[in-house]
């Protein structure tokens, strides 16, 4: 919980990880690449006293997760989003079982995500059934550029995806989250066309699609799919650093995603350990949209409210204090009507 | 050879790569910093390009570096060119193919499934798009209501580097871009109509925020990845 003003905040934080990206785990120059890339997102976008040595990055104690999110970071409940990545690391960067390990320790703290690859073919949809009962899953995290031996990535909407899809259903496996990387087969088209989610989203009405990143970048097209499928949310994970380095175009993300979509379907994330959630939390409660984007709706205290915690809370079924709800919104999350160009 | 001489060159090698965009980005290489040096050996030249990230997308960067290629062996004198991208999970396979010739999915065999030709038509209208909502903004911002917008020719728009950006945009897409065809038009070149333009020019404006928002993380990703002092006045 984060309280300003005499205001309280219940804080989910919807995306993070406990990878191991030590030298030691890295299985070629890609696993080395990757992670020296989210280094690069780290150091660009994180205020300068918030910057870690390379040694810090690579891998976290549970210690310092735990003070870094709960004790620092104002956050309630945190979902740990996996990144399998095996073709890149020994172990895996980012496994079920790593998350899942801390997570079990701390029930009241963490949620632990699974994922799945639809190229694992039949053998894979029964290993999906025994982590769904070990880790008692609620979400995925599916990352669509994931290599495997030859192939460079997958789409929502090639067979297998569909077969796993209604294999989620069955197992109460609501919530999809979405990661667009740069590889996908053909690798000649555009990888980060979120096209393939409208589809799936329209086929699988019951199951929440929440892109990671707000499509970024390809805003313009989440925004375009979210505002036809109710489905279909957004998480602010990489978009919410901008608030320090360019706050003028993190209030056009946030202007824009109001505009399109509505304040109930945005979501906050720091994507841990890229950067950490309290500074994040704190700037975004300070924030309001400048007042010459007459264009946007206000960021409102209660819009607050429901990107930081409240939205992501529905999703998962988190029983939020009494005292930190909010009123159910009426209208739903229809984006508002186009209006001429102010 | 004289050391102006090979200087002229240099600069004329950067000339040429200045026309040469990120289709994702719609900026020139050069301007974003991607070309890391430029050497002239005689009639031969080679270019290293970097980029912001080592897994940038692939196709962009094919598209890039094959671009960069077809620049550099149009200036005069330049006999042989040979561009390399460093420091990127596909340099080899990307260099390799350009130099060869092979295509983008001879360079990648198995996983592509066609040339690069409907992503670059992609970008290419996306850049166009954002590129009038730029200049109707302006004019809004001017007093214009949405029916002058309708009405509104490329001559109406004030001189301006946004102004010449889009004329290029169309020329590029084969659409009108003299000062009497019309402000606003969709993708095949028709204009657009009062009615729908509301609308049209909102969802322009979220492709617009998309693209410079992505540009300059573009930008800020290789400062962190090659440091400040490093790079080379554009």
């Amino acid at each position: 919980m984060y309280t300003k003003n005499g205001e309280s905040y219940y804080i989910v934080d919807g995306h993070v990880h406990a990878w191991d990206a030590t030298p030691a785990n890295q299985a070629n120059r890609y696993g080395e690449g990757f992670i020296n890339c989210f280094y690069d997102y780290h150091r660009n976008l994180s205020p300068e006293d918030q910057v870690w040595s390379k040694e810090d990055f690579f891998t976290q104690s549970e210690e310092k997760i735990l003070k870094d999110l709960f004790e620092d970071g104002y956050v309630d409940k945190a979902i740990f989003q996996p990144t399998y990545l095996t073709d890149f690391y020994v172990n895996g960067f980012n496994t079920t079982e790593q998350n899942g390990a801390i997570a079990e320790k701390h029930p009241d703290k963490f949620i632990a995500n699974g994922s799945w690859d639809p190229r694992d073919g039949e053998a894979g949809l029964a290993a999906l059934a025994e982590l769904a009962e070990r880790w008692q899953l609620r979400g995925v995290k599916l990352y669509t550029a994931e290599w495997k031996g030859d192939s460079k990535g997958w789409k929502l909407t090639d067979p297998w995806s569909y077969r796993y899809l209604e294999k989620c259903q069955d197992l109460g496996i609501t919530n999809i989250h979405i990661h667009k990387g740069p590889t996908i087969y053909p690798l000649n088209r555009d990888a980060f066309d979120v096209a393939d989610v409208d589809d799936v989203a329209s086929a699988f009405p019951e199951l929440n699609f929440i892109v990671e990143h707000v499509g970024l970048p390809r805003l313009e097209d989440f925004c375009w799919i979210a505002t036809q499928e109710p489905n279909v949310y957004g998480g602010l994970a990489v978009a919410m650093p901008f608030i320090h380095s360019r706050p003028r175009y993190f209030a056009q993300i946030v202007g824009e995603l109001l505009y399109w979509i509505g304040e109930d379907r945005i979501s906050f994330a720091s994507d841990y350990a890229i950067w950490t959630p309290a500074w994040l939390i704190e700037r975004f409660v300070d924030f309001s949209i400048p007042e010459d984007m007459t264009e946007y709706p206000a960021l409102t205290t209660d819009v607050k409210k429901k990107i930081l915690g409240l939205n992501m809370a529905r999703l998962y079924d988190i029983d939020v204090p009494e005292q930190l709800r909010l009123p159910e919104s009426e209208t739903g999350a229809v984006g508002a009507e186009p209006e001429p160009v102010a | 050879m004289a050391v102006g001489v090979a200087s002229d060159q240099v600069l004329a090698v950067r000339r040429a790569l200045d026309t040469v965009r990120d289709p994702e980005l719609d900026e020139s290489i050069v301007r974003l910093d991607f070309v890391a040096s430029v050497q002239v050996d005689g009639e031969r030249v080679t270019v290293e390009l970097r980029l912001p990230t080592y897994f940038c997308a692939p196709n962009f960067a094919y598209l890039m570096v094959a671009d960069a290629y077809d620049a550099v062996v149009g200036v005069p004198g330049v006999e042989r060119a040979v561009i390399r991208l460093i420091d990127h999970f596909a340099s080899d396979e990307i260099n390799a193919g350009v130099a060869d010739g092979r295509g983008f999915a001879g360079s990648f065999p198995g996983l592509a499934d066609d040339e690069l030709a409907e992503l670059r038509l992609t970008f290419r209208r996306k850049a166009h798009r954002a590129g009038q909502e730029r200049c109707a903004s302006g004019l809004v911002a001017s007093g214009w209501s949405v029916s002058d917008l309708a009405a509104g020719t490329l001559g109406n728009v004030p001189p301006g580097l946004d102004l010449d950006r889009l004329r290029r945009r169309r020329h590029e897409l084969g659409l009108p871009a003299s000062d009497d065809a019309p402000l606003l038009v969709d993708d095949d070149g028709e204009p657009i109509t009062e009615i729908d333009l509301p609308a049209q020019l909102r969802f322009a404006r979220t492709t617009r925020i998309s693209i410079e928002g992505n540009a300059a993380l573009c930008r800020g990703l290789l400062q962190v990845r090659y440091g400040r002092d490093e790079a080379v006045a554009g």
